[in-house]
């Protein structure tokens, strides 16, 4: 089985992010970038199928700017085999992203496709998803446990009300949660090894997709500050203002 | 069984300014050398920060077309100022009576941080490999007693030192030579000045601690190319320290402030007293409705030449400021580490080809503009030991007179950690609480800088005794951990010691200060620490 790996190069987690002064955006200028956090747990599960003997290949692919392929430089030093990075400029949406991921699947045709179950930048949570569908596969998304059983996986997902236990058949695609396992570190030797693979380049425009944004973004702003909270003296107090100020009983 | 190890002709720990100027000259000396660098940040950068005003010497001679390679070295010095601070009044002190070495019209101001990000692109582009988020943590010898390279840190590790899940074993180094340029009070370098003995003769070390902060300003606040440093103010005349406040491109001031980590009294805060100089009119104004976008700090060498320990051990060199080269007065260490750098690689070529003696570094060093620079500046540190006012009077002298010719030269006489005074014989200092906007508390500080260490580790922050914070430092001098860390990794609750090492900013400071040397740094695991942008 061949096995599909998408990643994502987002701000670092860590990293407090500012908010351009025209709202256009933020700022990305000499900040701290990485794989966006629930992709390297997607990696860490192909790899692991593939250390069992589930799957034979392991194929990382990104969408980005050049400095993208870091990512797939990353998935490649913790034991993805190949790499692929779909070059774009500027942001491409989650439907422009599925519709170049699904000429990627036509041409590698893996039988599970893997993704973080969201992106920390944009936080839409909707790749995986339109992918399964413009595809036609089953999905099971927000993954917390993964078994294959012959031709037919069985997906624990974290749900609202707890976890679910569903099967779903080959070809798939999983999007995985953080709970699905702990991603390894890339060991000095094996960054070296990745530094010398090659990863094939793809221009987004020859893929001969509609790519073209649909969502209008009309302004980046901050959250509100959030207000410090006060100490209340008594429980009846503190009812009173559940109930009269913030109004939520 | 052996841990798996690699050979190169040079191995560099730390990839700053001396470290990647080692290893660019390295490779355009000899382009078939191996050479790799070792950094504990996430990425190149991310530990680095500096003020910076930055002088082009050791750029010119390592990278002559940096300008059109693309440089982030942009903004020129168009205007200088240098006011002594009183509580409510200043003074400015005409820019023709400062020493030489204080003018900066020929100089750039820049973040360092982002100048390394070049410098370890150009770097790579020869061929260096760069290995971001590995820490060397311990240096490997030869049965000789020579330097055989280093190990890194083993990844994966628990609080109690079980493998956890994930475990990676760090690896072995080997290397030619090994070239320790970790920055100020590198733990590496600290190791090896003790084992090889290499300050004896030399004046204790002396250093200082710098904070800086990132903020964007309205156009009226803002004059790009203005060059502003302040001493007085909110500092006692005993107590060595001053400002920089530089106008840098984007609307951004560079301001920042350092505190000569001599400083006698345990109940000074040099985070605080940071935060009580911008309330300063003078400051005020200038900051006054902008952002503070960035923070950060880090310790910085304040001794000279008086206190540089030798530089070369059998396999090894020590350069930049985990040796010691900046230059005070002229309050600039990245050329001279550059510099240094660049002697290393030299010293390197040489010794591959010819096998000569690492000691050859001294002799290059020596007949170099750098030994000139810090020798012309070598009496300006310690005779601030007499005050600022005595200072400043003996600085005008021997800088602007004598042109640092004087055929003398003063000594640091006390290490830092030796200069507290009892808790109970100095004033207590009421510093005024943070307003959230110009002034800040150290929890919102931390959490600009995007530290963080994975949880559950080795704790990097260790104890010789455990018992001493509450049983002699609290009771001696009201445990300063608490105040001169400059992120509250230390705090003592109801009798107890508690350290948050996972906000640690990797400044080393309280490997510096702690009165009984009873605190020791050590490197975390690889990519944790603050993730500084543009510092």
């Amino acid at each position: 089985m061949k096995i599909l790996v998408v990643v994502k190069r987002v701000i670092d987690y860590n990293v407090q992010i500012r908010v351009k002064e025209d709202g256009s955006g933020v700022h990305t200028d000499n900040v701290k970038m990485s794989t966006n956090p629930p992709d390297d747990n997607a990696v860490e599960e192909a790899v692991k199928l593939k250390e069992a003997g589930k799957a034979k290949e392991v194929v990382a692919v990104t969408i980005g700017d050049e400095k993208a392929q870091e990512t797939v430089r990353k998935a490649l030093a913790v034991g993805a085999d190949r790499g692929v990075h779909v070059k774009i400029e500027g942001d491409v949406e989650p439907l422009g992203a599925a519709k170049i991921l699904k000429k990627i699947v036509e041409k590698e045709k893996p039988e599970l496709v893997l993704l973080g179950k969201q992106a920390i930048d944009d936080d839409t949570a909707q790749r995986g998803q339109m992918l399964a569908a413009i595809l036609g596969w089953p999905q099971g998304t927000f993954a917390s446990k993964l078994e294959i059983k012959n031709k037919v996986l069985e997906v624990i997902r974290e749900v609202d009300e707890g976890l679910e236990t569903i099967e779903i058949n080959l070809p798939a695609v999983v999007t995985c949660d953080l709970r699905l396992n702990e991603p390894r570190y890339a060991s000095l030797p094996n960054i070296m090894k990745a530094k010398k693979k090659s990863i094939e380049q793809i221009i987004a425009k020859d893929l001969g997709v509609d790519i073209a944004h649909r969502l209008q973004q009309l302004k980046v702003e901050e959250p509100p500050k959030r207000k410090g909270g006060i100490k209340v003296t008594s429980v009846a107090e503190l009812v009173d203002k559940l109930k009269n100020e913030a109004k939520v009983i | 069984m052996p841990r798996e190890s690699m050979e190169y002709d040079a191995v560099i720990v730390g990839a700053g300014p001396a470290g990647l100027s080692t290893a660019i000259k390295l490779k355009q000396l000899d382009p078939n050398l191996n050479v790799c660098i070792l950094e504990k940040g996430s990425e190149v950068g991310a530990h680095i920060l500096s003020g910076n005003v930055f002088e082009t010497k050791a750029l010119d001679e390592l990278l002559p077309k940096w300008k059109e390679q693309g440089a982030p070295v942009k903004t020129k010095v168009s205007k200088e100022k240098f006011l002594f601070l009183g509580k409510k009044s200043s003074l400015s002190w005409p820019t023709w009576l400062l020493p030489s070495v204080q003018k900066n019209h020929n100089n750039y101001i820049i973040s360092l941080a982002n100048l390394c990000r070049w410098l370890a692109e150009q770097a790579e582009k020869l061929g260096v490999e760069i290995f971001p988020g590995f820490p060397a943590s311990e240096i490997l010898y030869k049965e000789d007693g020579s330097i055989k390279g280093v190990a890194t840190l083993d990844m994966g590790l628990d609080k109690k030192g079980n493998k956890k899940e994930g475990y990676q074993e760090g690896m072995e180094l080997h290397a030619k030579v090994t070239v320790f340029s970790e920055g100020c009070r590198g733990h590496l370098g600290k190791q090896l000045i003790k084992k090889f003995n290499l300050n004896e003769g030399k004046n204790p070390q002396q250093y200082g601690i710098g904070f800086k902060e990132i903020w964007e300003v309205s156009d009226q606040q803002h004059q790009e190319g203005l060059v502003m440093h302040t001493a007085g103010w909110p500092l006692d005349n005993k107590t060595y320290g001053g400002s920089f406040v530089y106008h840098a491109d984007k609307k951004q001031i560079y301001i920042g402030y350092v505190i000569g980590l001599d400083y006698q009294n345990p109940h000074l805060s040099p985070f605080d007293e940071f935060q009580r100089f911008k309330t300063h009119k003078d400051i005020k104004k200038m900051l006054e409705g902008g952002k503070r976008i960035s923070f950060g700090a880090r310790a910085l060498i304040e001794g000279g030449l008086q206190s540089l320990p030798k530089m070369y051990m059998p396999g090894g060199l020590l350069i930049g400021c985990d040796a010691g080269t900046l230059n005070m007065p002229k309050i600039k260490g990245s050329h001279t580490a550059m510099k240094s750098g660049m002697i290393a690689a030299e010293t390197i070529v040489e010794h591959i080809k010819n096998k000569t003696d690492l000691s050859i570094y001294e002799k290059t060093f020596k007949e170099s503009w750098i030994y000139k620079e810090l020798h012309a500046a070598r009496n300006v540190k310690p005779s601030f030991s007499w005050g600022l006012i005595l200072g400043i009077i003996f600085t005008g002298l021997d800088q602007i007179l004598f042109r640092g010719k004087l055929p003398l030269t003063l000594k640091h006489k006390h290490a830092d950690h030796e200069a507290l005074k009892p808790a109970n014989q100095m004033p207590k200092i009421d510093y005024p609480k943070p307003d959230g906007k110009l002034t800040f508390d150290k929890t919102s500080s931390v959490y600009l800088t995007g530290t963080n260490h994975i949880e559950n580790q080795p704790i990097h922050l260790q104890l010789k005794d455990s018992n001493l914070p509450i049983n002699y430092t609290l009771k001696e001098y009201d445990e300063p951990a608490q105040r001169y860390c400059p992120v509250g990794v230390y705090e003592v609750q109801k009798e107890k010691f508690v350290i948050n090492s996972q906000n640690c900013i990797h400044c080393k400071t309280c490997d510096i200060k702690e009165p009984s040397q009873n605190i020791t740094w050590v490197a975390p695991e690889g990519g944790g620490g603050p993730k500084y942008g543009n510092m």
